[in-house]
């Protein structure tokens, strides 16, 4: 007897949500991030023909080619895949999207339409795969390098940098995490509770660059993060189609409850983190930062805000199917502007 | 300083003959007086009189204090370009009054804010001296509303002096008003205070009528930003993205009103649509190109530093083989140039907007009417073609006012092009997303979430199955592909409007709001000097076998264009022989006013060797100035 095929709830196999082959320097930190989104995707059992994936350029940018093979993918301009994506979620919201890009493509050429993205609260999960330089020009500084932190030549950062979480929760972003590409167990659990979210998730995963800044002096390096590496809270997801067995001390865990009606429960290190409360998690992120430190976890998290297409009050029906009937008005409409104008 | 490129002419003893229907008028305010209104009433008051007629607005780049000229022509012929001219002068503003007056040719008449005492400068005119404001106290005891209706006098003093029907001009101001009560008394109001003052202070002295005609009957008022955005709506378009730039602003604006109007679902009260204000015209046409990508009927509108902003966006949609709209409604360039002026000078930067081989298809509307139907065919041809298709407006057309017959409903289906469908992917057995299988260079495109095969949508090199390559002859099959697709467009975007003089040997090429100058011309070079012409009107780039014809059918061929580098005829250049490029002169008009018949005729009489009076000079040096 041959064994059962593994599949997950909806009937597909694992091998439906793997990518083509990546083309990424062996152990780049991307790579990891790439598992942990076909992970999410296939344990969560979301279709990939109902994803859309999309990128701007770079090393990150390249990446969706290497995920969710069965899903539609658009590489975008350098820095621009937030308006893209916004395009196709307002063209047809019941996609689900999935956008990469890189700390060179969000906090430099691309950080006007991050600004905005994070301010319209539109459902796509954002993904800064971080490294802190640009690798496939060869390693030059992005705007996420820590201030002091040197090139593999010595060069030595002297602009401080922006804090992309930060920024995104000033913004009005809604979801808001910061993680570390080694770290499977919370990225994993991240990504499945950022699929829970309606509205614009913001995940900064700090990814090591193997070959151009994984140096001593560099402050994105494994060895750097690893060691600096402040998690907020043991995340753990339970989805709403999972019965829920959890074992947590009801007095150290913080429940949020997602708009799918799954739970994100945060099993708190810190005593009294509160990652719905704003002012908290600005100063969690200063804090961090001060000491040359990560925090990582769901750092800011505001569930119930209306989507970007709630408050453009868009019919339920995607725009793009929409028959011509409904989309076309009838000659009577156009024999009224007609009498108006005469 | 005036907004005429004429220079005053001395008459020894100006004309006394009835001038009935054919005269223009300029009304000289100062911008955010609440002109517009008084002008609109007075233009929809002459229409309603049965008489061809347009409007053209002059305004600063400025909010509030800047001088602003209002021209209204009737013309029993139904001229509706812009005449040079001005026969009838409303003299309000005082910072421009002096040389208002002094670039009149002699003949004219002046209704002018007594005050200002104009009657001194000039013997050759007719003054008519209205006390402006000892008119509007006593009929607007509110000092405030004051400034707004002063304006509506000079309507009423005009009605009296030209014979404009009171209650079509009541009419007008009605449906100017709208619901406003107490703003209709008293705007009507000062209209008799005007017309009441001109009857018992004004004898007649000017040779300027106007008559009833039956020439207007079922004929709309419309600029060509408002029937853009008709054609767009009834085009069914549901996702739109916009940056505001003048002067497309309205473009996108009255599509607003007009989709909440009547693109609400009934049952739900929710939106048919999604239009977005984004942060700048690169987010706005990536939008377009995202929403396109995956489905929707997606457009844009912007003027020219806009296109130039999403050259690199134009780039990938073009090389990706989205769909997309954007519509430019062209001003004075280069850079910030002349915002609030209107030109045709982005015709050959948006045919090859972006790096490396790109080529777009323009469509370019010379009447409002045009503008609706070729905003809808715009959507057709971008989704037949996977491709950006450019609207190539101006301000002139855009945002002044038109006379036109009303709109068509559309009665052709809409083209949703090369869609894949479950069973053609049977029949076909294999798809690859860019594999020209029908032999015209366009190939099956899938959407996100119909559940058919999907693909990876890239600016970087492709192959037939949207595959990453850098191999040279995927590249070359790729973008030779490209250029059959755009081949095939000639056969389907808007063909030239062709109109052949028997034994003419002069053929005219013209574009755009040119067609109204043309035309016009075309009678004059008749009438005036026995030259017969042919016309050829160009309606889209790229071009189709008419315009070989034409060119072989004629010795010599004038083309018309309002801009300095001779845009048009270069386009055409690159495709023609040398002995057939060698047929190819230039009329050219790039001051930022719209271009008038008889600079086309002087221009084309002096080319063909006439004897033409040198009247005429480039645009005003002492020029607009102050504003942003």
């Amino acid at each position: 007897m041959a064994t059962p095929i593994k599949v997950n709830r909806i009937g597909l196999e694992p091998q439906i949500y793997k990518g083509g082959k990546t083309t990424l320097c062996a152990g780049c930190g991307h790579n990891a991030i790439s598992e942990r989104i076909i992970d999410a995707f296939y344990e969560m059992g979301i279709d990939p023909r109902h994803v859309v994936k999309l990128s701007g350029i770079g090393c990150s940018s390249k990446s969706p080619a290497y995920f969710l093979g069965g899903a539609h993918g658009f590489n975008a301009v350098h820095g621009r895949m937030p308006s893209v994506g916004t395009g196709a979620m307002l063209a047809n919201q019941k996609l689900i999207a999935i956008g990469v890009s890189g700390d060179g493509d969000t906090g430099a050429i691309g950080i006007g339409q991050f600004v905005h993205l994070m301010r319209r609260n539109l459902p796509i999960i954002y993904i800064i795969e971080d490294n802190g330089c640009y690798g496939l020009t060869k390693g030059q500084f992005s705007p996420t390098a820590d201030l002091g932190s040197k090139l593999k030549n010595g060069v030595v950062n002297d602009l401080p940098p922006i804090d992309t979480c930060a920024l995104a929760i000033q913004l009005g972003a809604t979801f808001v995490a910061r993680s570390f590409s080694g770290d499977k167990k919370q990225l994993l659990a991240l990504m499945k509770a950022a699929l829970s979210h309606r509205g614009t998730v913001m995940l900064d995963v700090i990814s090591p660059c193997v070959t151009f800044n994984d140096h001593e002096g560099s402050t994105k390096s494994y060895s750097y993060v690893k060691d600096h590496d402040d998690p907020l809270e043991e995340v753990s997801f339970v989805p709403f189609f999972e019965d829920i067995t959890v074992d947590y001390d009801p007095g150290t865990t913080q429940e949020v409850k997602m708009h799918d009606g799954s739970r994100l429960l945060l099993k708190k290190l810190d005593e009294a983190y509160d990652p719905t409360d704003k002012m908290a998690a600005m100063r969690v992120l200063h804090e961090a930062s001060r000491r040359g430190e990560f925090a990582t976890g769901i750092i800011y998290i505001e569930p119930d805000r209306d989507d970007f297409l709630r408050q453009l009050n868009v019919v339920d029906e995607p725009l793009a199917r929409l028959p011509l009937e409904r989309t076309r008005p009838p000659k009577a409409a156009l024999d009224e502007i007609m009498e108006s104008l005469r | 300083m005036s907004p005429t490129d004429v220079v005053s002419q001395e008459k020894t003893s100006p004309s006394r003959t009835r001038i009935v229907n054919d005269f223009s008028i300029q009304v000289a305010t100062v911008n955010g007086s609440g002109s517009q209104t008084a002008n609109i009433v007075l233009l929809r008051s002459i229409l309603l009189m049965g008489i061809p007629v347009s409007g053209k607005n002059m305004f600063p780049s400025n909010i509030a204090g800047l001088p602003t000229w209002y021209t209204i022509r009737a013309s029993k012929r139904g001229y509706v370009g812009r005449k040079k001219e001005v026969d009838f002068l409303v003299a309000m503003n005082p910072e421009t009054a002096k040389e208002d007056v002094m670039t009149l040719e002699a003949g004219a008449a002046v209704v002018y804010d007594e005050p200002l005492k104009l009657n001194a400068l000039r013997s050759d005119l007719t003054f008519y001296p209205v006390p402006f404001d000892k008119l509007v106290t006593a009929v607007c005891p509110d000092a405030k509303l004051r400034r707004l209706v002063r304006n509506m006098i000079y309507d009423g003093v005009l009605a009296k002096l030209l014979g404009i029907d009171m209650s079509l001009m009541e009419q007008a101001l009605t449906k100017q008003m709208g619901k406003k009560a107490k703003a209709v008394v008293l705007n009507q109001a000062a209209l008799k205070a005007g017309w009441d003052f001109a009857e018992a202070t004004f004898t007649k002295q000017d040779p300027f009528h106007v008559e009833r005609m039956n020439e207007t009957a079922g004929k709309i008022l419309i600029e060509g930003n408002s029937a853009a955005a008709i054609g767009c709506m009834l085009a069914g378009v549901t996702v739109v993205a916009w940056y505001p730039i003048t002067p497309s602003s309205s473009l996108c604006e009255s599509l607003i009103g007009y989709m909440r109007k009547y693109r609400m679902d009934k049952e739900t009260g929710k939106a048919t649509f999604a239009i977005v204000q984004a942060e700048d015209e690169i987010a706005s046409l990536g939008m377009v190109i995202g929403a396109g990508w995956a489905g929707a009927r997606a457009m844009t509108a912007t003027s020219g530093p806009g296109i130039s902003l999403m050259s690199e966006f134009a780039g990938l949609a073009y090389y990706a083989e989205t769909p997309a709209v954007i519509f430019d409604v062209q001003r004075v360039g280069p850079s910030t140039g002349l915002p609030t002026r209107t030109a045709q000078g982005d015709l050959l930067s948006t045919a090859f907007l972006s790096h490396g081989d790109t080529k777009h298809i323009l469509l370019i509307p010379s009447s409002v009417e045009e503008c609706y139907e070729l905003a809808i065919q715009a959507f057709d041809l971008s989704e037949r073609f996977q491709t950006p298709i450019f609207v190539m407006m101006d301000l002139d057309l855009g945002m002044n006012n038109w006379m036109s017959n009303g709109f068509e409903y559309p009665t052709k289906p809409i083209d949703r092009g090369k869609v894949l469908t479950a069973d053609m992917l049977k029949k076909l057995g294999e798809w690859g997303r860019y594999r020209d299988v029908d032999g015209d260079g366009i190939a099956y495109r899938t959407i996100p979430g119909d559940g058919l095969p999907a693909f990876f949508t890239r600016g970087s090199g492709h192959n037939d199955k949207a595959q990453y390559s850098e191999r040279p002859d995927d590249y070359v099959n790729n973008v030779d592909r490209l250029a059959r697709k755009f081949e095939t467009s000639r056969k389907f975007v808007p063909a030239p409007v062709v109109e052949i003089s028997k034994d003419a040997k002069i053929g005219i090429i013209g574009y755009g709001t040119s067609h109204w100058a043309i035309t016009e011309s075309r009678d004059q070079l008749l009438e005036e000097t026995s030259v017969s012409t042919s016309y050829l009107r160009v309606r889209a780039y790229p071009f189709n076998e008419d315009m070989v014809n034409f060119i072989d059918a004629h010795d010599r061929i004038y083309i018309v264009e309002q801009n300095r580098d001779a845009q048009l005829a270069m386009l055409l250049k690159l495709e023609l022989s040398p002995e057939r490029s060698a047929k190819l002169r230039s009329v050219l008009h790039y001051n930022g006013l719209p271009i008038d018949a008889r600079t086309v005729s002087d221009d084309i009489l002096a080319q063909e060797g006439f004897e033409v009076a040198k009247r005429y000079t480039a645009a005003s040096a002492s020029s607009m100035t102050g504003g942003e």
